[in-house]
């Protein structure tokens, strides 16, 4: 059989079913990927997009996970990856959250009508009654035409009734015209479930099978599946009283500014703690001094300073200031990693929590002065953790101009957790107004990006369409799983390029060409910035990775050679820095060369300017 | 009138809603044109929140404006 699907270059071994999960985000599906997988699971990439997919094995059976989505289509990465996977599947496990009915069945009726035979796991079992709701799911099985299983996957109720349903799996109630309009295009493509998103008017899926969008009718049918299933909630759900639980109500108060401005603060001033300075010093305090600095250092240059002279190129390019096997290990391992992990944890607790779009609905307001909309308010969170990636997210915003705004932003104003970890190790010991100092300028800096751009770039941002999901305590083994991946993700994404940066450096001084860069930028560096013109080392550094030239940044001070208002100015310019390598290159990746020209460069111009002027000011 | 005119806790229909990539997305989520819901909440000069049931959906001001609806 032919085949145009990206799944198809998947190992799958033969006469093994493939089991996928499907579900709308947040829904608890990782949980039923465990229950059947265990521990052996696979995370791969999915080919050519920034999606990860979990793939594992169920008795002989392989079993695919997908990013939760509302429906099968083409509206972003997620989407394309759940479409595919779903599309190759011999079985569907559909996860349902038996609270959000309204929303999950659209897409429950959708992978019915591609004819892939299925079994629901009716999650969240637990919320109903809380919610003072009832649901007849004898009924909602029989309307449905396949088997439910109610669990509850965080208390494992209804597991091994959902593993012993997988055999069981059929193909649902079609909706009948819908199955008409299917059957005029089923020759034309390679499995019979992509002759659904053939009259959807699926874009990607048209081409691959060189079909012109001439059967769509994609607004007709969602409006069909829409009636029948809004239809079959009001046969089975019935409310039993209006009482709204305390979850609610907080969701409720997460939303409102009086209450939900408050709130954000809390959550942020909670992560400042965990992340600023538990990690940032207690942790970092024995990872970098201790672990890396003391033990790590004390061994490494025991072995090799019997090896090579210290003092040669060899030795300074492996042991000296900037060396591959002292500097870069220590910077990479006991200060940022320590960051990394925290940061992405306390992420994983917001993502799972539903807090998310939440926040995105309360800034929503602010951030359409600057021309995107509340939903760009995750990537830039996201940015604090590792910019390259979430340059990488903002393909979720709706049009060019806001992933170009968005971009820029955070290429621009958001340090990554690596650096804002140093930066806060630097500059907390120095007190609160010259804190409040560096983050007003960096905000004030942020805001007149944002709103000069949304002045200059033609065309329009646009607007707010966010589902809220419910508030929902993460799961732990969840939240460290996602955790763990991303962590890793970093440590091979940054490990390369510091070794590069080190070698680079040491390069640079050995040959003295470092020293006649500071001699070159003395006039900036000291007349403008009013800085030691050793600081243009650390830019130099920055340019590599903007954590790595903070990292630098550290040792100066720690020399005692900039004061704390020099220190601010040079934090300052460090943080409006140009993006690291890694990200000048996804952003190169996903953006048109001048604009990313035009990125580099204006976040160049730009942190010299404001760190020069603030310079002019304060000093 | 439109959306952005809704008061809080009323109880209304939508009439049209432009832009077919938005009533795509929007019929997923259970907002289409015939759709009754509760406008329950109004962030000031920020995002409408309408519901059905337990489930919630936040409009950008400006996408609201353009969506036409009669209040039940």
């Amino acid at each position: 059989m032919h085949c145009h699907n990206p799944v198809c270059t998947m190992e799958i071994p033969e006469g093994a079913r493939k089991i996928v999960l499907a579900g709308n985000p947040n829904v608890g599906k990782s949980v039923f990927f465990n229950a059947l997988t265990g521990m052996y699971v696979d995370v791969s990439n999915f080919p050519g997009t920034t999606v990860d997919i979990s793939i594992g094995k169920y008795k002989d059976d392989v079993v695919m996970d997908t990013p939760g989505v509302y429906g099968v289509s083409s509206f972003n990465d997620e989407e394309r990856v759940a479409r595919d996977v779903i599309l190759f599947a011999d079985v569907i496990l559909n996860v349902v959250d038996a609270v959000h009915l309204e929303r999950d069945l659209f897409l429950t009726q959708q992978i019915i009508d591609m004819g892939i035979p299925m079994v629901i796991a009716l999650n969240m079992m637990d919320e109903v009654k809380r919610n003072g709701l009832n649901i007849d799911i004898d009924l909602l099985s029989k309307e449905l035409g396949v088997e439910i299983i109610p669990t509850t996957a965080i208390k494992k109720e209804g597991m091994e009734e959902m593993k012993a349903a997988l055999a069981r799996a059929k193909v649902g109630n079609r909706i009948p015209k819908v199955k008409t309009l299917m059957e005029k295009v089923v020759d034309q493509v390679d499995v019979d479930a992509e002759a659904l998103l053939v009259v959807e008017e699926d874009e990607n899926v048209l081409e691959r099978h060189d079909l012109k969008n001439q059967y769509g009718n994609r607004e007709e049918i969602y409006k069909l599946r829409r009636n029948r299933i809004d239809e079959v909630i009001n046969a089975v759900v019935t409310t039993t009283n209006q009482g709204a639980s305390f979850r609610t109500k907080l969701g409720r108060w997460m939303l409102k500014p009086i209450t939900g401005i408050p709130i954000l603060f809390v959550a942020l001033y909670l992560t400042y703690q965990a992340i600023g300075v538990f990690v940032a010093q207690t942790v970092v305090g024995i990872t970098e001094e201790v672990i890396m600095g003391q033990y790590y250092y004390d061994f490494i240059m025991g072995i090799m300073t019997r090896l090579v002279s210290e003092t040669s190129f060899i030795g300074q390019l492996l042991i000296g200031e900037f060396g591959i096997l002292t500097m870069a290990p220590i910077y990479l391992l006991g200060l940022l990693l320590p960051l990394v992990v925290g940061f992405y944890f306390i992420l994983s607790i917001m993502e799972d929590s539903g807090y998310l779009p939440r926040i995105a609905a309360l800034v929503d307001r602010l951030l359409t002065g600057l021309g995107l909309n509340g939903r760009a308010i995750i990537p830039m969170i996201l940015g604090f953790g590792c910019v390259t990636m979430a340059t990488i997210t903002t393909r979720l915003l709706g049009s060019k101009r806001e992933r170009f705004i968005a971009t820029m932003l955070l290429g621009l104003a958001i340090p990554c957790s690596a650096q804002l970890g140093v930066i806060v190790g630097l500059i907390a010991p120095l007190g609160g107004k010259i804190v409040l100092l560096y983050a007003s300028t960096i905000f004030v800096v942020f805001v007149l990006t944002g709103t000069a751009l949304n002045k200059i770039m033609p065309g329009e941002s646009t607007d707010l369409l966010i589902d809220l999901p419910p508030l929902r305590i993460p799961v732990a083994t969840n939240v460290l799983r996602k955790t763990y991946i991303k962590s890793k993700m970093f440590i091979m994404e940054a490990g390369p390029l510091f070794v590069l940066g080190a070698v680079v450096v040491t390069m640079l001084q050995y040959s003295g060409t470092l020293e006649s860069i500071m001699d070159t930028f003395a006039p900036v560096t000291e007349g403008f910035l009013k800085l030691p013109k050793e600081t243009a080392q650390t830019f130099i550094m920055g340019i590599i990775r903007r954590d790595f030239g903070a990292a630098g940044l550290n040792d100066l001070v720690s020399q005692g050679l900039l004061n704390p208002l020099q220190t601010v100015i040079a934090l300052v310019v460090i943080t409006l820095f140009v993006p690291c390598i890694a990200a000048i290159m996804v952003i190169f990746k996903e953006r048109s060369w001048q604009e990313s020209a035009l990125i580099w460069i204006g976040s160049f111009v730009i942190s010299f300017l404001a760190g020069g002027v603030l310079a002019q000011l304060v000093l | 009138m439109t959306l952005d005119l809704a008061m809080r806790g009323q109880m209304i229909e939508v009439v049209t809603i432009p832009d077919a990539t938005i009533r795509a997305q929007a019929i997923r989520l259970g907002i289409y044109e015939g759709a009754k819901l509760i406008c329950s909440e109004k962030l000031p000069a920020g995002p409408v929140i309408l519901q059905n049931r337990m489930q919630e959906i936040a409009i950008g001001r400006n996408l609201a404006k353009k969506i036409a609806i009669k209040a039940l």
